[in-house]
Parts: C-alpha cells; sequence; structure tokens
C-alpha cells in the first residue's frame, strides 16, 4: 500500500482584491515505503506549493482541497495540533535555502534536539547525544564540539547537511525534500544526494524530492511526475521517462540538458517563452503556447491526465498529441534545430 | 539633452504617474489631505471672515463655554476673548512655524546627506559622525538653553527648532545617495566629464524626490511639536504672537474651571499632527509599495 | 568584547567634550550675564559677585577650571541659588525624575512588548487593530495634551469619595504613590505605544522567515515557536529603539514635570535656562548627554549580546 496518497489536491490562494488565485489543479500520485519520487518543473510550475498544502503548511490565505492520506490518516482533514504531531515525527521537510533556514540565535544543538525531545520525549541529553551520532553520520567533523555552535560558524553545505542529520534522527517515514541542492554548488550537491541515497536505501526512508534539476532526478529517484503551470503533465518511472518522454515539454526539459556526446559547436537549446502566471489561464493547454508541435486543439481544449500501458510499466500523459507522436517530432538532443 | 540625463527623466516619470494614482486610492491619505487643507484654510483666511477679533475683550461673554450664539463656537477664556479667533490665529502661528522650520531643515539635510553620500569615504564618516554625535544629545534641553540665550523672535524660534530635526533628513539622504551614486547613469555621466556638483544637482537631487517629500512629512509633526512643547514651556512665540502650544498652556492651568479653553486647541493640533501622519503613510505607500 | 567596549568608551568622551564645550561657549559667548536680569545691582556688589564666581577670569581659564571641577564630580555652584552647590541641587531632584522614569520605562517595555507580540500573533484582529490605534494615539497626541487631559478625567471629572479628585493633579507629595500615577501612565502610554508598534511589525515580519518554516516543519507548536524562536530576533529592533527611548524620556521628563509640577531634573533645568543660572544648566547639560551616551553605548552592547552573530 502506498505510504503517501495523494488524489486530487487542489491548493489556492485568496486575494483581498480579485477572485482566488489557484496554484495547483487536481494533482494525484502516490509514494511508496521505501520509494523514490520526483516532482519535477520550472519554477512557478506548483510543485513547492503542492508538498505545502499537502503539510499545512500554507500561508494563512492558502486553501487545499482533496485527499491526502499518509498511511491511514487523512491529513487535509486533521486538525493543527493532529497535524504537528505528524509534521516532524513521521514526515519532515527540508527546505532550499539552507542559509536561511536556521534560527540565527539559536545553537545547532536546540534546533537539532527539540523535533526528538517534542515527539519522543527524550532527556536533554539523550537528545544530544543522539543529535552528535546523527552528525557524525553526515560527515560533520568535531561533532561534539560543532553542536554548540551557531548556524553562521556553517557554510551552507553544512547547514544543509545539518538539517538532514536533524531529520534524520526522527527516522521518519517520509523525507520531502524541497530542492535540497539547488543553493549549493556542484560538489556539496553530489554529498547532499549521496546522504539521500543511503537514507533511502539503508532506512527505508520514502523520499519525495522537488527540483528542476534532471540530473539529480536520474541518481536518484524511482519514479517521476512532472508538472507545469499547476497540472501534472506527465507521471511515469524514471527510466521510462528518460528513455522516452511523452510530452514535449518533457522533452523539451530533457533536450534542453547539455550532453557531452553532443556534436561539436552546437547550441543548447531551450524552450522558447516563459511559463504563465498562475490564475492567468485560459481553456487550453497551458503550455500551447510554448509548444513547437502544438495543434489547433491544443489551444481550445485542456488535455487531462490518461494512464498509458499497464502496470508495472504505468505511464500518465496529459496531452493530445498521439503517443507516438508526442516525442518523435523533438528534434534529437543535440542536433541543430 | 545627453543620456543619462533622458533616461533617468524617463525612469522618473514611469514612476510618478502610478504613484500619484496609487496615492490617491490610500484613502485615509486622501481625507487627509481634504482635512488638513481645511484647516490650513480656516487657519489663515479664517479670521479674516471672523465676527470676533482674537484680541478684543468681549466683556458681556466672559468664560463662556463653547456655544452658538454670539458667534463663540469654541468659547471665551476670562477676559473674554474668543477662543476660536485665538485658535486659528494661533494655527497659523504653529503652521507656519512647521513649514519654514520643516523647509529649512530639509535644505540643510539635503545638502549634507546629498554632499557626504556623493563624496563617500572619509569625509563621509566624518560628516556622519557629527551626526552621530548630535543625535546623542537630549535637543529640548539644548533648545531651552538656545532659545533663553538668543531670544523668542520668530525666526530664531524656528532656527532653533530645525537646528536638530535636519539629522533624520540627512541621514536618509545619504543612504539614498550612496546607492544612487553607485548606478549606471552617475558612473555615464561622470565617463562624459561631467562635474560632480552638477551631477549631484541634476542626477543625484530630483531622484532624491521621493525620499525628501516622506520624510518632509515626517519632519512636519515634529518641528509643530517642538514648538508647542518650547511653547507649553513659556519659551516658544512671544505675545502677542500666539501658538498652539501657548493656547494648551493656558488652557491647562485653567482645567478645572474652563476645560475648553485646553481642549479645542489640542484637538485642532491632534487633528493636524494625524493628517501629517496619515499623508506621510499615503506617500509612502505610493512611492515604494514594497514597504507594505 | 571588551576592546569593542573600551573603544566605545573612549569615542564617547569627545562628543561629551563637545557638548560641555558648546554649551559653555554658547553661556559665556551670548550678551547678558547671570545677575543681569535682577534688580539693579551697584558696581561694587557686581564686581564681587563676578570675583567670587570667577567671571572676571579670562574665558580660557574659567573653562578649564570648569572641566577640573568635573574631573572631581563637582559641578560647580549653582548662581541662583547662592547657598547650593549644583551637586546638592541634583541630588535632591534627582529622586524625583528617578522615581518616576524608573518605574515608567520598563512598564512601558513589559507592556509594549506583550502587547505588540499579541498583536502581531493575532493579526487583523480586534487586538491587533485596537493595538494599532493606541500606536497611533501615542505616536501623535504630544504628551502635554495627553497630560493635561489625564488630570482633567482623573483629578477633576472623576471624585473620590472626599469630593475631591480621584489623584492628585500634580505636586510630589513626598512621593507617595498618588502623585505618581498619573505621570506614571503618561510615560507609560507615550513609550508604550511606540515599543508595540515596533515589537509588532519586527514580529511580522520574523514570523515570515524561512527558519520558521522550518520550526512549523518540525511540528512545533505555536507558542513554542513565537518564544524560543521568534521572540529573540524580534526583540531587537526594541532594544535599539531603547535607546531613542530612553534619551527623549528625559526630554519627556521636562514636559511631564511641567505638567503634573513635579520639582524633578526637568523643572531644574527649566528654571536654570530662564535664571541663566549657567553653572546649573551647564551641570544639568553635562549629566543628560553622559547618561545619553551611555544608554547607546549599553543598548549597543545588548545588541550584541543578543545576537550571536555580532561579536567584536
Amino acid at each position: 500500500m502506498a505510504m503517501l496518497e495523494v488524489q486530487h489536491l487542489t491548493v489556492g490562494f485568496e486575494r483581498r482584491d480579485g477572485p482566488p488565485v489557484t496554484v495547483v489543479h487536481d494533482v494525484s500520485f502516490a509514494l511508496d515505503a521505501g520509494g523514490t519520487l520526483a516532482i519535477v518543473g520550472e519554477s512557478g510550475s506548483g510543485k513547492s506549493q503542492t508538498v505545502m498544502g499537502l503539510l499545512g503548511l500554507l500561508a494563512s490565505n492558502g486553501r487545499a482541497t482533496g485527499h491526502v492520506r499518509l498511511r491511514d490518516e487523512n491529513l487535509l482533514g486533521m486538525t493543527p495540533r493532529a497535524l504537528n504531531r505528524i509534521r516532524g515525527d513521521r514526515v519532515a521537510m527540508i527546505f532550499q535555502d539552507p542559509m536561511t533556514s536556521l534560527n540565527p540565535f539559536l545553537t545547532m544543538e536546540r534546533q537539532m534536539t527539540e523535533a526528538l525531545q517534542l515527539h519522543r520525549k527524550v532527556t536533554r541529553r539523550v537528545a544530544r547525544q543522539r543529535a552528535i551520532e546523527a552528525l557524525e553520520r553526515v560527515s560533520i567533523p568535531d561533532a561534539a564540539r560543532r553542536i554548540g555552535m551557531y548556524p553562521h560558524e556553517f557554510s551552507g553545505g553544512m547547514r544543509q547537511r545539518v538539517l538532514i542529520a536533524a531529520a534524520l534522527m526522527m527516522e521518519p517515514d517520509v523525507l520531502i525534500a524541497d530542492e535540497p541542492t539547488t543553493a549549493l554548488d556542484v560538489t556539496v550537491q553530489a554529498q547532499i544526494m549521496a546522504l539521500l541515497r543511503e537514507m533511502n536505501r539503508e532506512r527505508g526512508t520514502a523520499i519525495l524530492l522537488i527540483t528542476h534539476d534532471m540530473g539529480v532526478v536520474a541518481e536518484l529517484c524511482d519514479d517521476v511526475m512532472v508538472m507545469y503551470a499547476g497540472r501534472a503533465v506527465e507521471k511515469a518511472s524514471a527510466r521510462a521517462l528518460f528513455e522516452a518522454p511523452l510530452h514535449p515539454y518533457t522533452a523539451g526539459l530533457l533536450g534542453a540538458l547539455p550532453r557531452l556526446d553532443a556534436p561539436g559547436g552546437s547550441t543548447l537549446r531551450t524552450i522558447p517563452g516563459n511559463p504563465p502566471m498562475p490564475g492567468s489561464g485560459g481553456a487550453g493547454c497551458a503550455f500551447a503556447p510554448r509548444c513547437a508541435v502544438a495543434l489547433e486543439r491544443c489551444h481550445t481544449e485542456m488535455p487531462v491526465l490518461e494512464s498509458i500501458g499497464a502496470p508495472p510499466r504505468l505511464r500518465a500523459r496529459a496531452c493530445h498529441l498521439a503517443v507516438d507522436e508526442g516525442a518523435a517530432r523533438q528534434p534529437a538532443p543535440g542536433a541543430r534545430p | 539633452m545627453n543620456v543619462p540625463t533622458f533616461i533617468a527623466a524617463a525612469a522618473r516619470k514611469r514612476r510618478t504617474a502610478p504613484a500619484l494614482a496609487r496615492f490617491v486610492s490610500h484613502r485615509a491619505a486622501l481625507a487627509s489631505v481634504v482635512l488638513l487643507g481645511l484647516i490650513a484654510l480656516a487657519c489663515f483666511a479664517g479670521p479674516l471672515f471672523l465676527r470676533n477679533s482674537p484680541i478684543d475683550n468681549d466683556w458681556s461673554a466672559i468664560a463662556l463655554a463653547p456655544t452658538l450664539a454670539g458667534g463663540h463656537w469654541f468659547g471665551t477664556d476670562e477676559l473674554g476673548r474668543d477662543l476660536l479667533a485665538r485658535t486659528l490665529v494661533g494655527g497659523r502661528v504653529s503652521l507656519e512655524v512647521g513649514l519654514l522650520g520643516t523647509f529649512v531643515s530639509a535644505l540643510f539635510g539635503v545638502i549634507y546627506g546629498a554632499t557626504a553620500g556623493f563624496l563617500g569615504g572619509r569625509m563621509d564618516a566624518a560628516m556622519m559622525r557629527i551626526v552621530d554625535m548630535m543625535y546623542a544629545i537630549p535637543y529640548l534641553l539644548i533648545a531651552i538653553l538656545m532659545v533663553t540665550l538668543f531670544g523668542r523672535a520668530f525666526s530664531l524660534v524656528v532656527l532653533t527648532i530645525s537646528a536638530f530635526s535636519w539629522l533624520d533628513m540627512a541621514r536618509v539622504v545619504r543612504g539614498q545617495t550612496l546607492s544612487l551614486r553607485s548606478r549606471e547613469f552617475v558612473d555615464a555621466a561622470r565617463a562624459i566629464g561631467v562635474h560632480p556638483a552638477a551631477i549631484i544637482a541634476r542626477h543625484i537631487v530630483p531622484n532624491l524626490a521621493g525620499i525628501v517629500a516622506i520624510y518632509a512629512t515626517v519632519t512636519v509633526p515634529s518641528i509643530i511639536l517642538t514648538e508647542s512643547v518650547l511653547s507649553f514651556l513659556g519659551l516658544g512665540v512671544q505675545e502677542p504672537m500666539t501658538s498652539w502650544g501657548v493656547l494648551i498652556q493656558d488652557g491647562a492651568q485653567k482645567l478645572d474651571a474652563m476645560p475648553w479653553l485646553l481642549l479645542c486647541p489640542a484637538v485642532l493640533l491632534c487633528a493636524t499632527l494625524y493628517c501629517v501622519n496619515f499623508i506621510g503613510d499615503g506617500l509612502r505607500d505610493a512611492l515604494d509599495p514594497r514597504e507594505r | 568584547m571588551l576592546a569593542y567596549t573600551l573603544r566605545r568608551v573612549l569615542w564617547s568622551v569627545p562628543t561629551v567634550l563637545a557638548v560641555i564645550t558648546a554649551c559653555f561657549l554658547l553661556l559665556h559667548l551670548t550678551p547678558g550675564g547671570p545677575f543681569d536680569t535682577d534688580k539693579h545691582l551697584s558696581a561694587d556688589v557686581m564686581a564681587n559677585l563676578n570675583a567670587r564666581y570667577h567671571l572676571d577670569e579670562p574665558l580660557w581659564q574659567q573653562y578649564f577650571r570648569y572641566l577640573g571641577g568635573l574631573l572631581h564630580g563637582d559641578l560647580g555652584s549653582s548662581f541662583r541659588y547662592a547657598d547650593w552647590s549644583v551637586n546638592e541641587l541634583v541630588r535632591k531632584a534627582a529622586p524625583v525624575s528617578l522615581g518616576i522614569g524608573g518605574i515608567s520605562i520598563p512598564l512601558a517595555v513589559l507592556l509594549g512588548v506583550g502587547l505588540g507580540a499579541l498583536a502581531a500573533v493575532r493579526r487583523n484582529s480586534v487586538i491587533d487593530h485596537a493595538v494599532m490605534m493606541l500606536g497611533n494615539l501615542g505616536n501623535v497626541v504630544p504628551p502635554f495634551v495627553l497630560g493635561p487631559v489625564l488630570v482633567l478625567c482623573f483629578a477633576i471629572l472623576i471624585k473620590s469619595a472626599d469630593g475631591n479628585g480621584l489623584l492628585p493633579a500634580g505636586g510630589w507629595g513626598d512621593g507617595d504613590w498618588r502623585h505618581r500615577v498619573l505621570p506614571v501612565a503618561l510615560l507609560v502610554i507615550i513609550n508604550m505605544a511606540a515599543i508595540a508598534r515596533v515589537m509588532r511589525g519586527s514580529l511580522i515580519e520574523v514570523l515570515s522567515g524561512n527558519f520558521i518554516r522550518t520550526a512549523l516543519a518540525k511540528g512545533l507548536p505555536g507558542h513554542v515557536i513565537v518564544l524560543r524562536h521568534a521572540l529573540r530576533p524580534a526583540l531587537m529592533p526594541v532594544v535599539s529603539l531603547l535607546g531613542p527611548v530612553c534619551i527623549s524620556s528625559i526630554t519627556a521628563a521636562v514636559v511631564t514635570e511641567s505638567v503634573f509640577a513635579l520639582p524633578g531634573l526637568g523643572q531644574l533645568v527649566l528654571n536654570g535656562a530662564v535664571n541663566r543660572d549657567y553653572t546649573l544648566v551647564l551641570g544639568l547639560v553635562v549629566l543628560t548627554t553622559v547618561c545619553a551616551v551611555l544608554f547607546n553605548l549599553l543598548v549597543d552592547l545588548a545588541y550584541a549580546w543578543l545576537d550571536p552573530r555580532i561579536r567584536y
């Protein structure tokens, strides 16, 4: 049974002057116990708001509807107090910006032990010990001394590792990582991804990874969901997605990846245009204005997410193009357009 | 026109039209402009139309509470002087001091701050050090000192009050100048060889207009207030001139018998200060909506 | 940290010196001496007075004489009150001012921080609007208006059992509590408004920060987040506000003591200025400047102590 099951999640924000703005439309996905799922998309695609809505972390004018089940509990219907018991304990979350995600006024020890003390009712001393062990597991040297320091005495990469260690300590069922490596340089990125992989493989923590970086997806995740303008446009296993993307947007994302084996002198391919502002959608497919192979129908009729194939090779896609046409018409990566 | 001026001018034009619209949509600010306008009109033009004069004694109506009879809408004091007339005339003085004082203080503050910000480096540090030192001094004491030493002629009172209120303006202008200085159009002007004074005058000062306007509205109430405090302490403008502060002090001493002597000028003073505050809020919102 | 403190203290000295010198020059160079305003004294008496107070010496000599006295903690003798030294006058008036200010500032801070935090946590609620209105009120209504209005309400309109006002309209009455209520209330209202405003804005901003998001994701309950995570960062602007608040309460003291007829330091300064009592005014200006500089220094130190990122 899926560890985390999301069905028809819609997230909107109320505005003082104007109708509410919907940023996530009817998104569904499932994360198995010990599985890894990536949610991929550009900035503004709604991927962050999806998970914020899941956990009840939306801004005060945010509203989330749909069904969200963690094992057998409905998260969206919970009171804030019940939700507090789950957050940090069974579902842990780390964010994009390690430089600002830690409280500069509190020591690392305080910030690492407070979740443990809150949820597991252990003593200060025990919590401190566990925190030091967690720091050592994420390769922070001299952990026992470092734990008394303040965040500004750590580098960005170390801070992210500390945040992961703090999440680790709780041994959560699900770890949600919202662009954990975006703000870090590539070498540190590799370390962080290795850590996440270890958490998944050795401890069976399910990982929900939000990213816009396809390379990171390839390294870590079993399954992928691609989002555009607040909607899921393609769902597949990572392998199948990389081999043959079935949605023009996915193909565009993959095509935009620089490749070592591209012929010399080839230009880097981009998807022309910009993603639409949230709430500015028309009747048709949100990607149509930028799509190289859009049909007439694409501009007037919103495509629905349809399943293709059968388990275990189940995929889904929201596009009007015929299945074999979808990716085939995109030029091969690296070739001159 | 050389290129940088043109760009800066275009940028300014783009900013003012929607800014005006934003200001107008700030209802409290708009209402304050209207109310303040009415108060100012009443104070400067009103006494010409009033039946009673502020200095004549109406012995038939001594210590009258506010009433519609005889035109004594604010009542009279123990000498039969009409409070409405006195309040309006006093308002003239308070408003004049406020405007003049703000003008003097803003002028000095802008020149000082823009120069410090533009020169940068050690001159800037030294000039700002002086400002910091002046901040530490409780200005009212010095103001008291200065008034008793230099006398209470109107112009001297204004100077005394402005002596310390330019500090905020200088600081803010200096900050703005520092950030403007590193903008491209200033570099471009420098590259062409425009003289520093001309750069300050033609490029930096016009772009300061917004922030100067905002801080001017912050300065006006504090100057009116300082004048009122000095008057309240008996150190403000001299007889026969009167101001709201003088009237309030007078009223405070006769509180048990004639409370309206305190309340009427106090209400007008507070209303004026309130209005200027809201106008300042409106300007802040209009010129920098991010600051909300 | 120690080096920073020492540096700051050293920098304060020129400031104080500059103020003393400026005041000294102002007093001595403007026309009119301390004994001019009185009934006309004969030339001999004038000469004697001048000699006694060293007014016949060259200016620079008087200046250094004064500075020398300062180093011994001697603020000189009052010109006006012939038998009193400035030190003694200050000693008599200080307890009055401190007795009011010493209570009102901590009270204003406590109430201001509490109300501001409440308003921030319950945004756009009735409490929030009430606090903002109070903030506006305290900001706009001057103390010399609010004071008499308080007197009007509590000392004149509302009467106690014996027919007099509920609270005395003024005077010190040897410091019994009833005489302190209104002056303290005035100062508390004024300062509390500013502090609450700053606290509210600061807390709102802190609560929208990323590390609060992290704390929320850990499942920490609301009160823990506000008290443990948000309070200290939010207090920083309030701490830096305390400097100006303390300095302005010196100013406020002048007005408050005038309104309530309290024989404190503010009244002393006022009388001294009007009477051209050089040493008295100079001495008080020196005292208040030293206090102001000290306040600023303490605030900076508190800042550095609170924020672990600031280490000198």
